[in-house]
């Protein structure tokens, strides 16, 4: 076990300071010089050199990566142009919000896309089968920033229900966690589905069922028991893309996250910002795969053996 | 002299009996296809939104951006089924025009990620070793980046426009193409045919194209469908966010940005622009997932 689990953490190194490196590039790519477009079209020759020097663009490549790597370990990312904090400071207060909306979108998605993959499996073939993937691919298909808009106009202007934005109390997550999980509720829910359909054709699900167990026994202790590894990693994979997915949401609902801070900044050209949080997104997203895929070894002997 | 002959006869003879051959395939799988109900009514939909991308302009009741100061902001009515915005311009007319831009947009993205991904997928398949694990290495750090994530980032360093919103998407699209491609050609070149090729000695880059891409077709094809739904969520969630079409412009993205600050008095402006997003995803992701049951022998 320990040899699998040092197998998949190495392997991820490589991949995680590739991303470094192009997230790292990510100024360099900018068309025109990069401290001209941070400084602004007015600023004089002398303003832009103050910010080339700042932005460390006279060295070498090299060092350039390798005092951004310190950086990296240090804690030092650099200032934002917009505020004049250190990337730190201004990414810091922006991620409870945005984990708070991540962990309660994955809560309801899960837990309601599993019982409509349970539902359309177990009615295969009938009208709540075909009433539950009808909600499944309308999850995928429908803009998550329209629905958060239909949202507000029905349970905010409409109803005087919920608050329009912001998060000031448990009710304000409601919508918006809601318009995060769609997508993933219905990812889970053809997911479940199909991985059901294909465990209750297995011969212990039909030793159960000869051996005479109720239907509910049969289908919750036998086939969703064991489907239920696969499901789990899928929705484990989901929460990597959930996190950065919530730039739409927060910014329907003007939710100071990170999602909204990644726009502000990129309107802002606040570029280091923008760097470290593609560079967190992506290495979030890398490091919960790893996760999961750690944790599919562990529940799962056949991957772990193999 | 006679040899010639025979060969060439018997290469019309291979060419006649191919002709039946491929249209009682397309029968097939047009007899099968028709059964799945959701994907035609997708399909009649599809087509009925290209219609109006090419002939809107036309037929529309208004100019999509005649300013009409006596109806600001209207609610749907007679004169304008969909209402008005706020310079009294027709929603419904400003959609089917929009239509043109939103599904350009999202054609062309595709079509240039489907391409960029095919060749890659296939030389990676195809080649195999040192290439193989380069392209795909690539693939994995694009892959790192979520969808959406990976094309803000985009935008961010080429700059909003939506030239630039259809760069993005391509991008996004390249690496899914790219590994499904590889797949299905790492298990085409194991064909009987394909080693046949390759004892008569034909060229690589021959196999490759002639012999091994056809093979990947019905892969590319269902993928290419799901994916045209993505590029339009993904066109018009850059466009919500700023980075695609001028708000100006009749962009199915851009004026659902702009009927948010009028959730208020005008939902119209919010509802019928969503609802027609909604649907064309929701057409083409039914129309892959018919597609793709059409051509999975295990689903026949």
């Amino acid at each position: 076990m320990g040899k699998y689990f040092c197998k998949r953490v190495v392997s991820a190194i490589p991949l995680l300071l590739v991303i470094s490196f192009v997230v790292f590039m990510f100024i360099h790519m900018i068309p025109g010089d990069p401290a001209r477009m941070i400084a602004g079209q007015d600023a004089t020759k002398e303003d832009v050199e103050v910010v080339r020097e700042q932005l460390g663009l006279n060295d070498p490549l090299l060092v350039q990566y390798g005092n951004y790597m310190k950086g990296l370990f240090t804690g030092d990312l650099g200032d934002s142009v917009k505020n004049g904090k250190t990337v730190v400071e201004t990414i810091a207060p922006r991620m409870k919000p945005t984990i708070m909306l991540t962990i309660s979108a994955m809560i309801w998605a899960t837990i309601i896309g599993i019982a409509l993959g349970i539902i359309s499996a177990v009615f295969h073939g009938r009208s709540l089968d075909y009433i539950g993937m009808i909600i499944a691919i309308s999850g995928i298909s429908v803009p998550s920033f329209w629905l958060g808009l239909e949202l507000i106009q029905g349970f905010s202007v409409a109803l005087n229900w919920l608050p329009t934005g912001g998060l000031d109390s448990w009710q304000s997550y409601i919508l918006p966690s809601l318009t995060m999980g769609a997508g993933i509720m219905a990812v889970l829910g053809r997911f479940t589905r199909s991985t059901m359909l294909e465990t209750m054709r297995e011969d212990y699900v039909r030793t159960a069922r000869a051996k005479g167990l109720k239907e509910t026994l049969v289908v919750m202790r036998h086939a969703f028991k064991n489907s239920l590894i696969e499901i789990i990693t899928v929705a484990g994979l989901q929460i990597g893309g959930l996190l950065s997915g919530s730039v739409m949401a927060e910014t329907v609902f003007s939710i100071p996250g990170l999602g909204r801070l990644l726009v502000d900044s990129i309107n802002f050209r606040d570029y280091k910002v923008v760097q470290a949080l593609l560079l967190f997104f992506a290495a979030e997203y890398i490091v919960i795969n790893l996760i999961v895929d750690v944790l599919y070894g562990v529940i799962n002997p056949k991957i772990r053996y193999n | 002299m006679a040899q010639t002959n025979t060969n060439l006869d018997q290469n019309k003879f291979a060419a006649a009996e191919e002709l039946p051959k491929a249209q009682s395939k397309v029968k097939e799988f047009t007899k099968k296809f028709m059964k799945r109900k959701t994907a035609v009514v997708s399909l009649i939909f599809i087509l009925f939104i290209i219609l109006m991308a090419i002939i809107a302009p036309f037929v529309v009741p208004y100019a999509p951006d005649q300013p009409d100061y006596t109806a600001l902001l209207q609610g749907p009515s007679a004169a304008h089924i969909w209402g008005t915005d706020e310079f009294g311009q027709d929603v419904f007319s400003r959609l089917m025009v929009g239509s043109r831009l939103s599904l350009s947009c999202a054609l062309i993205a595709t079509v240039i990620g489907t391409a960029g991904g095919v060749v890659l997928g296939l030389i990676a398949g195809f080649y195999g070793g040192f290439v193989d694990s380069l392209i795909m290495r690539c693939c994995d750090v694009l892959f790192a980046f979520p969808d959406i994530l990976l094309a803000i980032a985009v935008v961010a360093i080429i700059g909003p426009g939506m030239v630039n919103v259809m760069i993005a998407v391509a991008v996004f699209t390249v690496p899914s193409f790219a590994r499904i491609i590889r797949s299905a050609t790492i298990s085409v070149k194991q064909s009987l045919y394909v080693e046949v090729a390759r004892s008569l000695g034909c060229k690589n880059s021959r196999i490759l194209f002639v012999h091994v891409f056809p093979g990947t077709i019905q892969s590319m094809i269902v993928n290419f469908t799901m994916r045209i739904g993505t590029a339009i969520l993904a066109a018009s969630s850059l466009s919500f966010l700023g980075f695609g079409a001028n708000v100006t412009e009749p962009d199915w993205g851009a004026m659902l940005s702009l009927g948010r600050n009028y959730l208020n008095t005008a939902p119209h402006m919010v509802l019928f622009p969503g609802i027609l997003i909604f649907l064309t995803v929701l057409a083409f992701n039914l129309l892959g997932d018919g597609l793709r049951d059409t051509l999975d022998p295990k689903m026949n």
